[in-house]
């Protein structure tokens, strides 16, 4: 690629491009932002690159055969060093954004960080353009018992079977809706655990209309399709069942789970009277997609798609540009289509944001490896909907807040009130959302729960407003902050 | 049956382990380095480690930093995520009950 920001022999102090996020797309907005010639600073809250995707295990296990656990971990390992160890870039590792600043309205706002162990670090960074690359965290639906013991986010499991060689349980449901659920049931099997049952909410029609809808497209994303097919193999292998059209509606034991609940559902995911069946699991996993990390976007004032509360994302021109000024954003942020097209969008971004020449002949695969990766996202939203029905399954008692136990009785309550039909005064009247998670697990839900019961906040970006957006202690506030970057 | 770590002479990453003690509530709990609190809590077979506001138990949701399930209080800094912090030989870990932050 030819740099973007001066001819050859001048030395040209290329732009400043702050990317945040290490996963597929910012390492990859990182890479190309270095290739147009910017200075690259790169903040993850992890103490290694790769995200949730390419989750790694920690440096003290010194494991001789870390690939084993990884697909396509190779390329990524290439691309990792080659960004860390560029001498135009800043690896801020283990560091967490805890506020945007948005000082002046023409240029991209100021990036407030937190470094390392106690006391953490404060520091100020000062972009010329911001990136990002944040990703999305697992959507949970509430259901009776979800808060016990033992139920875990389809991630935590593949996080903690990954990143620290934990089996969850012994006996594991895996349950919930789309592609993801299989790679997590391959990481349990792989870790030890046996997998009593996949179970997918969505009825196989629906799941082989979105799939087999333009065939084309899968082709491009083979990437994505081959890894697929590799889970596909390992659970039958295995002797996995894996059950469409039936979802987990209860998880019951005393102290922790024992056994859950699962019924056949309809198309909207409305339970069917009579197919209710108890299996005895130690462990339940759970994923009804993924929820995107949209609260650094929208303190950075960028404009949002979707009106939906579950299918906000950041809108974006084809530069991956967002209506922010110096604002890029990349990834599961943009719409969740997995790690090839983040990877793509990622390098769109980065070399954008590094001012890098926009008629660039590598840019033109990587706009269609994009656009490919849009299409599937589109295709995935298709194969795997929430159903619009999947309440019928909460009972008045079931938590829906898990910070402040908010129940569904008390969120339906506020909803028919005249009083609190406004959601900032059910959010403290009810206290959902007011936890120490500031909403992250339940603010969607609880919009999508008020919009169906007549009180939608207007405000599509509600549940993703943290204005802190990580835990600052206040003696972190008061001593001094480290040198402010340039 | 409970959550386990997978079995060092067995696991294909082919991975080292350096022994760790920490304790949990006073009583010593051994691990490995790299574990997070999270992690070598599970591997010793606990599943909740938390109690809410009503009492109930708690331990990990989402294991990537995000539910704020997991807290715990570690060498006295309370409202640690269990899931984040790596333990450090030593260290002193205890449970905690949300009432005592004088919130409520």
């Amino acid at each position: 690629m030819s740099a973007g920001t001066g001819g050859t022999g001048r030395h040209v102090v290329g732009r400043h491009v702050v990317v945040v996020g290490a996963g597929p797309a910012g390492l990859a907005a990182a890479d190309a932002a270095l290739a147009a010639g910017a200075r690259v600073t790169l903040v993850d809250s992890a103490e290694q690159p790769g995200g949730q995707y390419h989750r790694m295990l920690p440096d003290a296990y010194e494991a001789a055969n870390p690939d084993v656990l990884q697909h396509g971990y190779n390329a990524f390992e290439q691309r990792s060093m080659r960004v860390i160890g560029h001498r135009r870039s800043t690896w801020l590792a283990d560091t967490s954004v805890w506020a945007i600043e948005r000082d002046d309205p023409s240029r991209a706002p100021l990036v407030h960080v937190l470094t390392g162990g106690l006391p953490r670090e404060r520091r100020t960074l000062r972009p010329d353009a911001l990136v990002l690359a944040p990703g999305a965290h697992d959507r949970v639906l509430p259901f009776p018992g979800w808060e016990l013991p033992g139920v875990f986010t389809a991630g935590a499991a593949q996080a903690l079977a990954k990143g620290e060689r934990v089996a969850v349980g012994d006996r594991v449901v895996v349950a919930g809706t789309g592609p993801f659920l299989l790679p997590v049931a391959v990481s349990l099997l792989e870790a030890g655990s046996r997998v009593v049952e996949v179970l997918e909410a969505a009825r196989a029609a629906s799941a082989t209309r979105g799939w087999l809808r333009k065939p084309w497209e899968l082709a491009a994303q083979a990437g994505k399709t081959g890894e697929l097919a590799s889970y596909t193999a390992a659970l039958a292998r295995e002797r996995v069942p894996y059950l469409p059209g039936r979802a987990v509606i209860e998880a019951r034991g005393d102290g922790r789970v024992e056994e859950v609940v699962s019924a056949r559902v309809r198309g909207d995911w409305s339970v069917v009277p009579g197919t209710e069946r108890v299996t005895a699991a130690d462990a339940v996993c759970v994923g009804h997609g993924f929820t995107p990390r949209l609260e650094l976007a929208v303190a950075s004032g960028c404009e949002l798609r979707g009106s939906a509360p579950a299918e906000v994302f950041v809108e974006v021109d084809g530069e991956q540009r967002t209506s922010a000024p110096g604002v890029y954003a990349a990834g599961e942020v943009t719409g969740i289509a997995g790690a090839p097209a983040a990877r793509a969008e990622g390098a769109v971004a980065g070399w954008f944001a590094a001012g890098g020449d926009p008629s660039a002949r590598t840019l033109a695969p990587l706009r269609r490896a994009r656009d490919q990766g849009r299409a599937f996202a589109e295709r995935l939203a298709h194969a795997h909907p929430v159903g619009r029905e999947w309440p019928g399954w909460l009972r008045g008692d079931t938590i829906v807040c898990r910070c402040e136990e908010t129940d569904y009785a008390a969120v339906c309550a506020a909803a028919g009130d005249p009083v609190s039909s406004e959601a900032r005064v059910a959010r403290l009247g009810t206290r959902a959302g007011l936890g120490p998670c500031q909403g992250r697990m339940c603010g969607v839900t609880v919009a999508e729960l008020r919009a169906r019961l007549g009180a939608p906040d207007p405000d599509p970006a509600a549940p993703h407003r943290r204005p802190v957006a990580e835990p600052i202690r206040l003696a972190e506030l008061a001593a001094p902050p480290a040198e402010r970057e340039g | 049956m409970s959550p386990r770590l997978v079995p060092h002479a067995t696991d294909p990453v082919r991975r080292m382990e350096t022994p760790v003690t920490v304790t949990v509530d006073g009583e010593p709990v051994r691990g490995i380095a790299g574990q997070t609190v999270a992690g070598l809590l599970l591997a010793s077979g606990r599943t909740a480690w938390r109690a809410t506001g009503s009492g109930a138990p708690r331990g990990v949701f989402c294991g990537i930093g995000v539910c704020f399930d997991c807290l715990v209080t570690v060498n006295g800094e309370r409202d640690v995520r269990a899931c984040r912090r790596r333990v450090h030989e030593g260290d002193a870990v205890s449970t905690q009950a949300r009432d005592e932050r004088g919130e409520r």
